[in-house]
């Protein structure tokens, strides 16, 4: 991995306001990036800035400030586009999350294409933004719905693939990039190019790749992607689905209403064009401004720096908790792996665990994570997840160790 | 010179007040209608060809601000005498340099209105290429 200048956390730490915030003389040490990231002050910033200086409804006013209002919300899609790399901007369409996008994909896509004898193929490791939507669209249309199965340690399993396109019947696969609950990096890539041969397309979850690694729609060959703001120091109620120009063009508006058309009349309506055809209503305009400083924050500091730090936590972590041999850590090796960490500590329910926790100021995730068929195959109801970002620092697991050292002598 | 008078020039005015090449040609080769969704702009743009493709005449009717109807009728009479393959392929830029006035995205879209319809029907007719934002097949809906 080429990092030219590696990440500071020392100095990016002075970005983000909520380290200020003290408990027990300390800052929070917050290991949840995975649910949400923290947001630093040039994001903050702009937003205000904008809010005081350049806002008014978008795409419709004369007036200047319409105009600059509309500059703002249109270079976000710009920066948004450049960030995945997609082929146009009019194939980036603003979403209030990751699951809108899906739910959008799902519907707009799923609806229109799929029925009997179809076969929606999901992995056993997805969120559940990726899966239910898929469930449910399988259920009205009366098409199949099928998982990649995952071995051990979490890992997709491959060699499954033939097999369950036996009957040729696959008509959309959905992935996620990097598993939410286990960090596994997924081999989309691959899964794409089996996907295109079975006739069917591919749409990708990105939520937890695109904060900590560089995304390339072409590279990936991918057919939908989509991806959050939260997660990557942006604000929430914003996301974006990118989608081959294509598959857009023939697809059915999601939501209607205003913004979407090209002309209304009382006995037929046309749509407008791409993107604003799956734009309808007053976007979230302040917050894509916000999205797009957010990329511009995080490309500042650079994806490979942050995915090596990250990286390098993540070795940290998991080499600290595997001194602990009452503490087990799910998913795979690192080498394939995000920054998270998922555990069990034995005898102790992960909610236990997490309030035990954040009495020693050491905030993590405790649940399913929005991943129940995993938690299934697991064998688990719940595992407590870390997981790290820019902000994130090695002393932070020594407080989590010394923390779980604590649940062990009151609980385990 | 005031900012009503950069972009109300006197051309515009001219051409807003009296449209050139004004009314649906009957009979026509080819004909679109199209509409900006951002203002509310209607603009329909018939055609009659003569040998090779020349556009022998052109007519318009539309409905709309000044700078959307003013553009369409200058364009009128930048097309008339040039082939269908031309036209289909001309730069946005030939239709601006004519207006000659300073124009905001939002404003430009109302400017470019009548070349996108104009088009529109030469594509029909002639299976000439769309430009990229007319070439979406969008979609509508139809109740009876």
């Amino acid at each position: 991995m080429n990092t030219a200048s590696p990440l500071d956390s020392a100095v990016l730490r002075a970005d983000f306001p909520y380290l200020e915030e003290l408990a027990g003389g300390r800052p929070l040490a917050y290991l949840d990036s995975a649910s949400s990231t923290q947001k630093p002050r040039q994001v903050l910033d702009r937003m205000r800035a904008f809010y005081e200086h350049e806002y008014a409804n978008v795409h419709r006013g004369v007036y200047r400030l319409a105009e600059r209002a509309t500059e703002g919300y249109e270079s976000a899609r710009h920066t948004v586009a450049t960030f995945v790399n997609a082929p146009s901007e009019r194939e980036v369409i603003f979403t209030r999350s990751t699951t809108e996008a899906i739910n959008l994909v799902a519907y707009a896509w799923g609806l229109q294409h799929l029925g009997p004898g179809d076969t929606v193929l999901i992995t056993e490791l997805e969120h559940h933004a990726n899966f239910v939507p898929w469930q449910f669209i399988a259920s009205r249309t009366g098409a199949a719905f099928r998982h990649i199965p995952i071995d051990d340690a979490g890992e997709l399993q491959l060699d499954a693939l033939d097999g369950l396109a036996r009957d040729n019947s696959i008509k959309v696969v959905g992935v996620g990039l990097v598993s939410n609950s286990l960090g596994t990096i997924n081999p989309v890539e691959q899964i794409a190019a089996w996907a295109h041969e079975q006739g069917a397309i591919i749409v990708v979850d990105a939520a937890q790749a695109a904060p900590h690694r560089s995304i390339d729609v072409q590279a990936l060959g991918c057919d939908f992607l989509a991806l959050s703001s939260h997660k990557l120091c942006g604000p929430t109620g914003i996301g974006a689905l990118w989608g081959r120009r294509e598959l857009l063009e023939e697809m059915a508006p999601f939501n209607l209403g205003g913004e979407m058309i090209r002309s209304v009349g009382l006995d037929k309506t046309t749509f407008n064009e791409l993107p604003y055809k799956f734009e309808a209503g007053t976007p979230a305009i302040a917050e894509a401004v916000g999205f797009g400083a957010a990329i511009d924050y995080i490309t500042g500091i650079g994806l490979s720096a942050i995915e090596e730090h990250e990286h390098e936590l993540t070795r940290y972590a998991m080499a600290r908790l595997d001194e602990l041999d009452w503490v087990r850590v799910f998913g795979p090796p690192l080498e394939r792996r995000a920054g998270i960490v998922s555990f069990e500590v034995a005898g102790v329910h992960p909610h236990d665990v997490a309030q035990i926790l954040d009495w020693e100021g050491v905030a993590v995730r405790a649940g399913h994570h929005c991943t129940q068929p995993l938690m299934t195959r697991l064998g688990v109801a719940a595992t407590t997840r870390a997981s790290f970002y820019v902000y994130s620092i090695a002393e932070e697991v020594d407080r989590l160790v010394a923390g779980l050292h604590k649940v062990k002598e009151s609980l385990g | 010179m005031s900012e009503f008078e950069q972009m109300y020039r006197e051309v515009i005015l001219d051409h807003y007040k009296m449209p050139r090449n004004h009314g649906i040609l009957d009979p026509n080769d080819a004909v679109a209608e199209g509409q900006n969704p951002l203002c509310g702009d209607e603009v329909t743009v018939s055609v009659r060809f003569g040998e090779g493709d020349i556009i022998e005449s052109v007519g318009f009717e539309g409905r709309g601000c000044a700078i959307s109807q003013a553009a369409t009728s200058m364009l009128t009479d930048l097309v008339k005498g040039r082939s269908a393959q031309e036209i289909a392929v001309m730069r946005k830029e030939e239709l601006l340099d004519e207006i000659g006035i300073p124009l905001s995205p939002v404003r430009l879209k109302c400017a470019l209105l009548g070349m996108g319809v104009l088009k529109v029907a030469l594509h029909r007719s002639r299976g000439t290429p769309l430009p990229e934002e007319w070439g979406t097949s969008s979609g509508e809906i139809s109740v009876n």
